[in-house]
């Protein structure tokens, strides 16, 4: 689903991502770690088709980036630390909005099943900028799924949020994903990465330096290497 | 979840045409800011102060306030459009909807079309409250189709050339400033054009002396909704 081979990316003089090597497959949860500084975002920005490699391949569901980006943004949800909602918007306008941007169908149906999915249909008529900071991210999931994409990104998605609000957000992800789709989560938190996803990957200083899958956990050494990319 | 009717939402054949994407965009604008007014509020105040300083500076007889109309007019449109660009703008950077915006599968153009159309909107909406504020101030009648018209078609060149310099300063800290300094030498045509020619429908020249301010703006409006059309998606990308 996702293919990536020797991904460079340079910001003038700075080479943040060093000929990356990086495959999920489908329906997979990959919880790709790292330190600040890393390049998880500048990684997942690529992905996203918000930011355009240097150098190397990236094919998303089938298709190539950056020729094809159109065509990657539609089987694409994407949800960042920031949630990307209007907060002068309802959680049902800022849902009708980037369903009318991805042209979905069934538009009233869809927006009630994804407020019932997040668990915001009590408040679907109620101001963004009225949420607290976990309903917030909440409603951002149903933004990023609202046309039902084949592949998800989340970068940090629980930056800012207190413990019962991570909580929730972890019942949201899992149930997406349990539908099947591929997920790609960055986080600094292995513990909370340690519930959900079924790879594990570390990326420093550009490049993925250790990887390993649920199963192996207990056998691989993740979190010594994961303190030692921190160190380094 | 209803899984099975929730897939193949989108197909090639469903994603939004640029129309189609435009008016979301611009729907969502003025639905945003009619709630909370923060943006055409701004300019609005800013506008009216401007006109007022102007009318105690500028203690004229009627004769020549006529022919400095246009000039504090274009002066206050101006700066007000520029508060209201940068503005626009960064209600989008600094809540990080811009790349929502990006995310989706539409034709990046059309985000370009309906934030300049509505910044036109919030333009026009000052516009049509200055221009009364004005007229009373100054005792100058500025309630005529023609003059109107010039006012329309300097906005949108305004707003065009605008909101492409104004996506390009919001990725950067110093965005306050550097639209300003940008847009200003690049709306020069623009608003010299639409000086001349509303100062001339004021003061009741021949046609022809407004007819070549006249042609500039309309050729400038084109050149322009051309160029921002084909640099947009490059001014964007990372």
């Amino acid at each position: 689903m996702i293919e990536v081979k020797k991904l460079v990316k340079r910001f003038g003089l700075k080479t943040i991502l060093r000929g990356l090597d990086f495959s999920v497959e489908p329906g997979e949860f990959v919880a790709l770690l790292g330190p600040n500084g890393a390049g998880k975002t500048t990684f997942l920005r690529i992905l996203a088709t918000l930011s355009r490699p240097s150098l190397g391949s990236v094919h998303v569901a089938g298709h190539s980036l950056p020729n094809e980006a159109a065509q990657v943004r539609a089987k694409l949800g994407v949800v960042s630390h920031m949630p990307l909602l209007y907060p002068d918007l309802t959680a049902e306008e800022n849902l009708r909005f980037y369903g009318r941007m991805y042209g979905i169908g069934n538009m009233e149906t869809r927006i009630t099943d994804v407020l019932e999915m997040v668990g915001l249909e009590p408040r679907r008529k109620d101001l963004v900028r009225t949420f607290s900071r976990g309903m917030q991210q909440r409603l951002a999931i149903g933004r990023a799924v609202i046309h039902d994409p084949e592949v998800m990104l989340f970068d940090e998605p629980y930056t800012g949020l207190d413990q019962d609000a991570s909580e929730m957000l972890d019942d949201v992800l899992r149930s997406v994903a349990a539908d099947g789709r591929t997920v790609v989560m960055t986080s600094h938190d292995l513990a909370r990465a340690e519930d959900i996803a079924t790879r594990f990957d570390i990326l420093s200083r550009g490049v993925i330096t250790a990887s390993t899958t649920r199963k192996q956990l207990k056998k691989t050494n993740l979190l010594g290497f994961y303190k030692q990319a921190l160190a380094d | 979840m209803k899984q099975k009717e929730a897939s193949h939402l989108v197909s090639p054949a469903a994603q939004p045409s640029l129309l189609k994407a435009t008016l979301a965009i611009v729907q969502k604008d003025l639905v945003a800011e009619f709630r909370s007014f923060e943006l055409i509020s701004a300019m609005l105040v800013f506008s009216l102060l401007v006109i007022i300083i102007f009318n105690f500076a500028l203690e004229l007889d009627i004769k020549t306030r006529q022919s400095v109309t246009a000039g504090v007019l274009w002066t206050t449109f101006a700066f007000a459009g520029t508060l209201g660009l940068n503005r626009s703008m960064s209600v989008e950077k600094d809540r990080g909807c811009m790349d929502g915006l990006l995310l989706a599968p539409v034709d990046r153009s059309s985000i370009y079309f309906g934030k300049a159309i509505s910044n036109l909107a919030f333009m026009l909406i000052v516009e049509a409250v200055v221009l009364p504020v004005y007229s009373l101030l100054y005792n100058v009648n500025l309630f005529r189709f023609d003059l109107i018209g010039v006012i329309l078609l300097g906005s949108i060149g305004y707003t065009a050339v605008g909101t492409l310099l104004s996506t390009m300063s919001a990725q950067t800290r110093t965005r306050e400033i550097l639209l300003p300094i940008l847009l200003f030498p690049v709306a020069i045509p623009v608003l010299l054009a639409s000086v001349k020619a509303s100062g001339g429908l004021l003061v009741g020249a021949e046609f022809a002396e407004i007819l070549a301010p006249l042609n500039i703006l309309i050729v400038y409006d084109v050149i322009f909704i051309a160029v921002a059309f084909m640099v947009f998606d490059y001014v964007v990308e990372e």
